[in-house]
This record gives C-alpha cells, sequence and structure tokens, in this order.
C-alpha cells in the first residue's frame, strides 16, 4: 500500500494573469521504505511536487493522501499539526536555528510534539550518534560546516518519529565528500529504519544513490524509473 | 523552549538591541524623572501649605466661612480641641481667632489676615517658627508682638520691631485699631502667603476685637500622616455630628479648604503620566521597527519553524515574547536606574533658586526633592509590558503571513 499519493495535481501559480503549470495532472506513488528522488531540469516543478507531497502548498485541484487520509481537504491548523506527526523536512539551506546548539536544534521539534525529557534526550542522542555529531552536541550552527548542519537538520527530520522524510535539494551547498557521508547515513536509515526518503534533486550523486527516479518536464512526469 | 529561544534571539543582534534597550532606559529616565520632579513639587507645596498655612483639618461655623464676621464662633473650642487630639493619628490640634484686617505702616497699608494663635501649641501645628528669617518667634518683651511674611515687610517698608497698626472689625461691629511691633518676620515658599498673613498671640488680638480668648473662630488639625486625612477628617465630624447637623460647624479637610492645591496634585501627576504614555509610544514605534527588522531578517528560519509543525498561535507568542523580553530589560534596567537617580536626587534635592520668585510666587518651592512612590513604579512597569504587547502585534502579524513553501527558500 502506498504511503504517498497524488490524483491528478495541479498546481498553477498566477492563475488569473499569467497561468503556470507547476505541476499538471501528476498521479504518483510512493511506497514505504522508498529511497526515491524527484529530478528534472529547473523551473520543472520538483520543488512544488515535493512542497505538494509536504503539505506546505495547497493544490489548485487535485489529491494529496498521505497513509490514506486526503490531506488536501485539511485546514490550515490541521495541515500544521499533521506536518508535525508525519513528515520530515530537510532543505538546501539547512535552515537550524542559529541560537540553539545542535542538540536543543533536534531537541525542539519533539518539545513541540510534547515528548518529555527522557525521551527527547535518548532520542537526541541515538540521532546525532546516528549522523556521525556524537562529540558535536553542544555546537551550535556556526561552529559546524556544511556537511555537519545538514546532518543535524536530518536528525531534526527524524526526531519526530515521521513516516518519511521530504528533502529539497539536500546536498546543493556540500561537497562531494560531505554530500557522499549525507547520502551515506540516509541510506544507512532507509535501510535499517525503513523510513522513506523522497528527494528533490539536480545532483547526479543523489540521483546515482536513488533507487527510483521520478523525472520531470514542465510540471509533467515524463519517466518513472525503479532500479 | 519557546521562551528559550525568545530569549536568545534577542541577544542575536546585540547591537541592535541594546541600542533600542538603551532607547528604553533613557526614555523611562526622562519620563520617570520628570513625574518624579512634578511629584516632588507638587507634594512639597502640599507638605508646605498643610505646614505653614492651612493644616489638614480646619473647623468653623459654616457662616465664618462665607461672611468672616467674628459672630461665627466655633463653641467650646478647648474642650473640642481636647477631643480631637484623642482621635488616633492626630499630631496636635489648636484654636484660633481668624480676621481680616487691615495693616498699616508708616508708608502705606494692605489688606490682611490676622491670625491669633496659641503660641506653643500652634509651634506644633504650623512651621512658622522654623521659617524666621529675622526677630524671634513672640520671644520679646516687645507689647503686642506680630510676626509678619517677609513680603508684607517689604510692602509696609518695615523690620524687627517696627510699628504697624492693625485696623479691623470689633465683635460689636466697630472698627478697631491697634498698634503691633513686628518681633519676627518669616518667609515661606509661597510669597502672596507671606503677604497677606499676620500671626499674633490670640489674647492679643481677642483684646482688640472684644471677645474672650478662650473663643475661637477656627480650629486647626494638623496629623501624623497625611494619608490620614479622610479617616480623621470623618472621625472629627463623627464627633461633632449634633452641631454638623444644626449647622454650626463644618470639618474641612486640606482638599476642601484649598480645591485648587488638590486640583494642582491631581494634574500634574496626570499630565506627568500623559508625558510617560507619550513617550512609551514613541519608544514602542522603535521597537516595532527594531522586531520588524528582526522578523524580515529571519524569514527563512521561521519559514521552516513553520514548516516542519509550529502553529500559528506558537510563532506568534514566540515573536510575542521576544517584543516582551527586549522591552523588559530596557524597563526593568530603566525602572532600577530612575529609582536611582531619583532616590539621590530626593536627598540631595534640586536648586532652582534661579528661578526661585517665580516659584514662590506659585507657592513652589525653589529646592525641589523628587519622589515617587513604589505604585507608580509598579505601573510604569505594568505600561511597559502593555506597550511591548501592542509593539510585537505588528511583527509578529506580518511573520503569520509568511508562506512557509516561499519562506524556506527566501535569500537571507
Amino acid at each position: 500500500m502506498s504511503i504517498i499519493s497524488t490524483v491528478k495535481l495541479n498546481k498553477i501559480y498566477a492563475e488569473d494573469t499569467f497561468p503556470v503549470h507547476a505541476t499538471n495532472d501528476i498521479s504518483v506513488n510512493f511506497e514505504q521504505g522508498e529511497f526515491s528522488a524527484i529530478v528534472g531540469p529547473s523551473g520543472c516543478g520538483k520543488t512544488t511536487l515535493l512542497n505538494l507531497l509536504g503539505g506546505l502548498e495547497t493544490p489548485t485541484s487535485g489529491e494529496v493522501i498521505i497513509d490514506s487520509k486526503i490531506i488536501t481537504n485539511l485546514k490550515s491548523n490541521e495541515l500544521t499539526d499533521f506536518r508535525l506527526r508525519n513528515i520530515g523536512f530537510v532543505f538546501q539551506a539547512y535552515n537550524l536555528i542559529p541560537v540553539l546548539t545542535a542538540r536543543e536544534n533536534v531537541e525542539f521539534i519533539m518539545h513541540l510534539q510534547n515528548y518529555n525529557k527522557d525521551e527527547r534526550n535518548a532520542r537526541v542522542e541515538e540521532l546525532l550518534t546516528a549522523v556521525g555529531l556524537k562529540d558535536k552536541f553542544n555546537k551550535r550552527p556556526g561552529e559546524l560546516s556544511g556537511g555537519e548542519q545538514q546532518r543535524v537538520a536530518v536528525a531534526r527530520a527524524l526526531a519526530s518519529k515521521p513516516k518519511f522524510i521530504l528533502a529539497d535539494e539536500p546536498t546543493a551547498n556540500l561537497d562531494s565528500k560531505s554530500t557522499y557521508a549525507l547520502l551515506d547515513i540516509m541510506e544507512t536509515l532507509n535501510e535499517k529504519e525503513n523510513m522513506t526518503f523522497i528527494f528533490s534533486t539536480h545532483d547526479s550523486r543523489v540521483m546515482e544513490r536513488a533507487r527510483r527516479l521520478v523525472s520531470l518536464d514542465d510540471g509533467k512526469i515524463v519517466n518513472d524509473e525503479t532500479k | 523552549m519557546i521562551f528559550s529561544i525568545a530569549w536568545k534571539n534577542v541577544w542575536r543582534n546585540k547591537l541592535r538591541s541594546s541600542i533600542v534597550i538603551a532607547s528604553i532606559i533613557i526614555g523611562l529616565l526622562g519620563g520617570i524623572l520628570y513625574l518624579a520632579f512634578a511629584k516632588g513639587m507638587v507634594q512639597q507645596q502640599v507638605s508646605s501649605a498643610i505646614h505653614s498655612e492651612i493644616s489638614n483639618i480646619q473647623i468653623h461655623h459654616p457662616q465664618f466661612l462665607i461672611n468672616d464676621e467674628i459672630q461665627y464662633i466655633v463653641t467650646n473650642p478647648d474642650d473640642k480641641v481636647n477631643a480631637i487630639r484623642k482621635i488616633e493619628g492626630v499630631a496636635e490640634a489648636t484654636s484660633r481667632i481668624t480676621s481680616a484686617a487691615m495693616a498699616s505702616s508708616a508708608i502705606t497699608g494692605t489688606g490682611i489676615f490676622i491670625k491669633g494663635i496659641n503660641v506653643e501649641e500652634e509651634k506644633q501645628i504650623t512651621n512658622i517658627h522654623t521659617l524666621l528669617i529675622d526677630g524671634t518667634y513672640f520671644d520679646t518683651k516687645l507689647r503686642n508682638p506680630a510676626i509678619i511674611g517677609e513680603k508684607l515687610a517689604k510692602k509696609l517698608n518695615v523690620k524687627v520691631r517696627s510699628k504697624i497698626v492693625v485696623t479691623i472689625q470689633s465683635a460689636s461691629g466697630d472698627i478697631s485699631y491697634s498698634a503691633f511691633r513686628v518681633a519676627g518676620i518669616f518667609k515661606t515658599s509661597n510669597s502672596n502667603f507671606d503677604l497677606m498673613n499676620v500671626f499674633v498671640k490670640k489674647q492679643d488680638l481677642a483684646y482688640i476685637i472684644g471677645i474672650e480668648d478662650t473663643q475661637a473662630t477656627e480650629v486647626a488639625v494638623l496629623l501624623n500622616h497625611n494619608n490620614l486625612t479622610t479617616a480623621a477628617s470623618e472621625k472629627i465630624a463623627t464627633l461633632f455630628s449634633e452641631e454638623i447637623s444644626k449647622e454650626i460647624l463644618v470639618v474641612r479637610t486640606w482638599e476642601d479648604i484649598s480645591p485648587v492645591l488638590k486640583m494642582m496634585n491631581e494634574m500634574t501627576i496626570q499630565y506627568s503620566m500623559i508625558f510617560v504614555i507619550i513617550i512609551l509610544v514613541a519608544l514602542s514605534f522603535g521597537i516595532i521597527n527594531t522586531m520588524l527588522m528582526a522578523i524580515m531578517e529571519r524569514v527563512r528560519e521561521i519559514g521552516m519553524l513553520m514548516a516542519i509543525g509550529m502553529n500559528k498561535i506558537q510563532v506568534f507568542f514566540m515573536i510575542m515574547l521576544e517584543t516582551i523580553f527586549l522591552s523588559i530589560t530596557g524597563g526593568v534596567l530603566g525602572l532600577a536606574l530612575s529609582w536611582a537617580l531619583v532616590t539621590i536626587l530626593g536627598i540631595s534635592g534640586i536648586d532652582l533658586s534661579a528661578i526661585a520668585e517665580g516659584l514662590n510666587s506659585m507657592g513652589y518651592s525653589s529646592f525641589v526633592y523628587p519622589e515617587l512612590d513604589f505604585v507608580y513604579y509598579a505601573l510604569i512597569g505594568s505600561l511597559v509590558i502593555v506597550t511591548a504587547i501592542f509593539a510585537s502585534i505588528m511583527p509578529a502579524r506580518k511573520a503569520l503571513r509568511f508562506n512557509p513553501a516561499e519562506a524556506v527558500r527566501h535569500d537571507a
């Protein structure tokens, strides 16, 4: 059974003036445990599709169904709560809170979910160790390299125990060494914990590792290839 | 954790936050100092009026207040004085004979209020004996000694031991004359009072007017603290309720006697508070501007928080807390510094002798001791919090309008 499905998903920007079809009748399914990438040239609709899957944008028409729930019908506050409990996000620019340490950045989302202190401590330790930052718990983002910051962001995305992780160009700002280190960590988490990862990327290094490539062009799926 | 993030965010840009905090400190310092100065000035005016002129409470025959003829006396004044002294909070009470009169010297004459006093009792009620700039407080062998104000002495061109002639209406309705010798010259902070008032011994004035010196037209009461005025006046009114109901006695507080003084007291505080509020409103625009800058610098971060599941209430609360923390830091420091400065100036005083003449003519002292009750610090502290909440609304609403999908990709 699919963990994520879309049905004839359309997103049209500037509908009243100069309509731009960012996604065009996209129907696609993602299964639990996938390590997939949405690929395509700039402006093909990768990020828009990822935002629609994550409930960050509302489609013009069509449905996004996550774990049998149609999220496109949810109200804004319901959608926020749904994202908190079901979806992990990794962004291109890391987007960590600069005034918090690595530990606090990961812990923060669990505060929002009202985990108790013992649960938070155990999970933070487990996750930061898993992403190879055991000795950098108390470093602030400014004291970490780009690769390390992105690993904190991955740990943060996992902290809320989401059903899947959406990663928007996660390696765009990283050098090769950091990129491979990050991909290794994500692959390990995918294999060991069966965590679903969906990337939006045009980075060939990510495409090499992804086991499924969903190619977009002009907002349409032009190829869907499983390796 | 939102509290922790909000507090840390305040210090993210130390220079900017410090400038805002400094502006709050300076604003509060200016506002509170002005308020304390105005309050000190008015309180000194009230205190001076109570201790030199009108006391806390006065008792008269109601008709005497309309037409100050000597027939409208307070009956059994000594019994009343003794009864009043037993009331809690009463420092001293005394009876007086008061009348309008004319004082003349060889040069000129002028209208005055003459007060026949019990010399020793009066020392416990008014502080005229401490305000002498020349002569003595009835410590003289001069016949019919009088204590007059400096301004009256200048107007009549008299000095200590000079003779003045007082013309007054006697109990029989005739005009009486009597010569007094200036025994002392006083100077209060109210030059008009100094021009208009003459103190003589009660028995001397009673003799001229033709009444017994056990009679009186006025009973004056001084209390241990001005705050006791209402309670004490109610007790006195209860004590003499029978005479009050017969309309032969009236009890008045200093606020009834000098409504202008009461109004000045209240208005000065109100105007000063309006001034403080204007400062806070002006500061709020600075805070709004700073917070808007802080928000616009963190579009991506706020977008991320919204994306990962921080709801609108939590985002609003976080930004509001940041604004409140910023304002409270400035507020606490501003209030503490203001308190310290007001306390120091309250001891050392502010010398305004360069404009003493103008101030004295309005009844103000030329040496001002700023003072401010704790309740005003608490009130201004509360206003700072209200200002912070008000100032946080616009930046918080701005943040809530961010679209998380766009905000997370915003260029920093």
